[in-house]
């Protein structure tokens, strides 16, 4: 058997015809580039003005000495961040706000995900489960200064809860649960974890019902009982959502304000004191700007790790 | 696409630019203190003091005085209390105040250092106001940057019924008397107690008014010279006497997270027989609880003591921006509010007590309980040394956070004034 030998054969080049650019070489009307950026300028500058601009200045006061209130303010350096971080308030408030945001995150988790999949089961009729659903969201309902009132009425020394737990025999004299610096912390995010978990109930339900039943068939052919297939096909179906979510809830719940503010202000004795309002008395009580500015940028610094975080799952999912 | 469709994009996209470039240039133009082009001068005021008067009527005295004045127009910046704090804040940080403001006395000095408000001193004379007709004005190195409007008083509110009810026959004028009261109501049960502190930290106004008025109602001071002296004898009691109050049980539960609305819930559902209490507040316990058998009286002062009793108060205060263009237009707009005539207008709806000493309010329609108020701050004299201090609601937290240590049993009375003063010091000097 012979083989041939084939020449390579090249191509002719093909001039682009008259009139009408290679690809990639257009000649396009400069005027014509700028068309996309006019479309995009609204967004641009509203971003501009409406955040980079703030926050562009508030990391500037931050350098500064106490800015706003002097005329003349003089650059410090980080002597704000050493004052802030070697405050023992503000420590404290950082190690509450840790406490306050984890417990928050893991309960709405729990608790949404409880909620849930009680929803999404076939064991209770639709209406049952129209009736749930809507007492279940109800909290999301209210606005955070009613949260507020609600559970500082609840939780008054004087109030149902302790009505309750009294009529229960379960304690004997009113819990003061705001006002006691050993339960204050627990009292808050309790009422926050109230307000947020209907939330991650409705976004983990859609969630459910994305779920492809054959998925669930195919585990019941192999076997596998409602606690597998919650572990081995709901769980992994659902893992990105609860990631998502975790990530977000935790940013959320760092710059809860006035949920603490309107319940507790802080007190009793910094036990509910959170980086927002620590922030927020440096500057509005004691109107030490440059340090609230200093302070302001380190919880933006620790939210960007948690958004870092975020963006990252997000790009991955995709 | 069709040609149509893309001069349709085209001109939406331009249209949304010029908006936008239109939008943020509205931001940044400040329509203070505008002049019109007839000549007519628009005044901004921002207050709390128009939320809190019944609806319209604080209008229809700035009708009085656009009518009268036609070449100055009034706009009025009305929010309630804690907003118009925050919003002068940033208004004073910018520069961009409007060019009349409400003020409370603890934001006076802040805003003066700042150079944010006017000295009134200057304009008074430029106007050749007579000063001598005001009952007060917050000064700073001997400047004048605010003239109280209206003041209200905080007397003590008794529950007659609860009174009778634990056997004791006259209202408390004494510290003893009054824990004495206060144990016996307490004893009556059913969750009621004596007394209601107000200690919430986001807030910290019941240091002045719940706690440093036992000690101006025995006629102490918390300053020596202008500085804090919170180790001195007088104060040191106070504190003690507060502490014993705790320590009998006579407080309400829950005082470290009260806030001054709670207390005054408090008191109207009869849960707790007395509080120190703005009189402003009356006609709102009146609305909500009509058969409360309640009365006002002056502040219990230590035994023995026979001198004037202070009387803690607070003012709608009012001041000038230091920007604005128009300090001439906006102190004769100070004025007409301080007029005789005007001042008791304002103070007869407000049911507060008038900045010009020479107006009379009109109790006629008023509940009797404000005539034995104003009786109670005649005989004795308006104290509030926090007006005017750099920093007050700082000054008041840190103390309040040293009272809380105290009545948790965390610190020794010594030790939380010692820390107080270490704290004022700092900021007073």
């Amino acid at each position: 058997m012979t083989s041939a030998h084939v020449e390579p054969v090249t191509a002719p080049p093909v001039a682009p015809p008259a009139g009408r650019p290679a690809p990639g070489r257009a000649r396009v009307n400069p005027a014509r580039r700028l068309i996309p950026y006019a479309y995009l300028s609204p967004t641009i500058v509203l971003m501009m003005v409406l955040m980079v601009v703030p926050i562009v200045m508030v990391v500037g006061y931050s350098f500064r000495d106490n800015v706003i209130v002097q005329e003349n303010p003089v650059l410090v350096g980080f002597a704000n961040y050493t004052k802030v971080l070697t405050d023992p308030d503000f420590l404290v408030a950082l190690k509450n706000t840790a406490v306050f945001i984890s417990v928050s995150t893991v309960a709405h988790l729990v608790l949404g995900l409880g909620f849930a999949l009680m929803l999404n089961t076939q064991l209770l009729s639709g209406v049952t489960k129209a009736v749930f659903r809507i007492v279940y969201i109800l909290p999301w309902l209210f606005t955070i200064a009613v949260i507020a009132v609600i559970w500082r009425l609840l939780l008054d020394p004087a109030g149902v809860v302790n009505y309750v737990l009294q009529t229960l025999g379960l304690v004997q004299e009113g819990v003061n649960w705001l006002g006691d610096p050993s339960t204050a912390l627990w009292a808050v995010t309790f009422a926050n974890v109230w307000s947020g978990y209907p939330f991650f109930m409705i976004s983990l339900l859609a969630a459910l019902q994305g779920i492809s039943a054959d998925l669930y068939e195919a585990a019941a052919v192999d076997g596998a009982g409602p606690l597998r297939r919650f572990l081995n096909v709901t769980l992994p179906q659902l893992r990105p959502v609860i990631i998502s979510m975790a990530v977000l809830d935790l940013i959320w719940t760092s710059q809860q304000f006035a949920l603490i503010w309107m319940m507790t202000g802080g007190g009793p004795l910094n036990t509910t004191e959170m980086l927002s309002t620590y922030t927020y008395k440096q500057a509005f009580s004691e109107y030490e700007f440059a340090t609230a500015s200093a302070a302001a940028v380190i919880v933006l610094l620790l939210t960007m790790v948690l958004a870092f975080f975020y963006v990252r799952q997000q790009q991955r999912e995709r | 696409m069709t040609t149509r469709a893309t001069r349709l994009k085209r001109l939406i996209g331009a249209v949304t630019v010029a908006a936008t470039v239109a939008a943020v240039a509205a931001c940044g133009s400040g329509d203070s203190g505008d002049t019109a082009a007839d000549g007519t001068v628009t005044l901004e005021f921002a207050q709390w003091w128009g939320a809190e008067l019944p609806a319209g009527d604080f209008d229809k005295i700035i009708n009085d005085f656009t009518a009268q004045n036609p070449n100055i127009k009034i706009k009025l910046l009305s929010a309630p209390y804690a907003s118009t704090k925050q919003q002068l804040v940033t208004g004073a940080a910018s520069k961009t105040l409007p060019d009349v403001v409400g003020l409370d006395g603890a934001w006076v000095n802040d805003f003066a250092k700042q150079g944010a408000i006017a000295d009134m001193s200057k304009l008074m004379t430029d106007a050749s106001y007579d000063p001598s007709q005001l009952a007060s004005q917050i000064q700073l190195d001997g400047k004048t940057y605010m003239i109280p409007v209206v003041n209200f008083v905080y007397p003590l509110f008794v529950n007659k019924d609860l009174l009778t009810k634990a056997g004791v026959a006259d209202v408390p004028a004494t510290r003893s008397e009054f824990l004495d009261a206060a144990k016996k109501i307490s004893a009556t049960g059913d969750n009621v107690k004596g007394w209601a502190l107000p200690l919430d930290t986001a807030v910290p106004n019941g240091i002045q008014n719940d706690v440093m008025s036992w000690l101006w109602a025995s006629g102490g001071s918390m300053l020596t010279d202008g500085k804090p002296n919170l180790t001195s004898p007088q104060v040191k009691s106070t504190v003690e006497y507060v502490k014993s109050l705790n320590d009998a049980g006579v407080i309400a539960p829950g005082s470290l997270t009260m806030k001054e609305q709670d207390k005054v819930e408090k008191f109207s559902n009869g849960q707790v027989g007395m509080m120190i209490d703005s009189l402003a507040h009356i006609n709102l316990i009146k609305k909500n609880k009509p058969d409360l058998n309640f009365e006002v009286a002056a502040l219990p002062a230590e035994d023995g003591y026979t001198g004037k009793r202070g009387i803690p108060y607070a003012s709608w205060g009012i001041g000038i921006s230091n920007s604005t263009k128009h300090k001439a237009e906006a102190f004769k707009f100070v004025s007409y509010l301080m007029s005789q005539e005007t001042n008791a207008k304002l103070s007869t709806i407000a049911n507060g007590f008038p900045g010009n000493k020479n107006a009379e309010p009109d109790f006629s329609d008023s509940d009797p309980l404000f005539k034995a108020a104003f009786d109670i701050y005649k005989q004795g004299y308006p104290a509030n040394e926090f007006v005017g201090l750099p920093k007050a609601e700082d000054l008041m937290r840190s103390f309040d956070e040293q009272l809380q240590l105290v009545l948790t049993g965390k610190q020794s009375v010594d030790d939380a004034l010692a820390k107080s003063q270490e704290s004022w010091s700092s900021v007073i000097g």
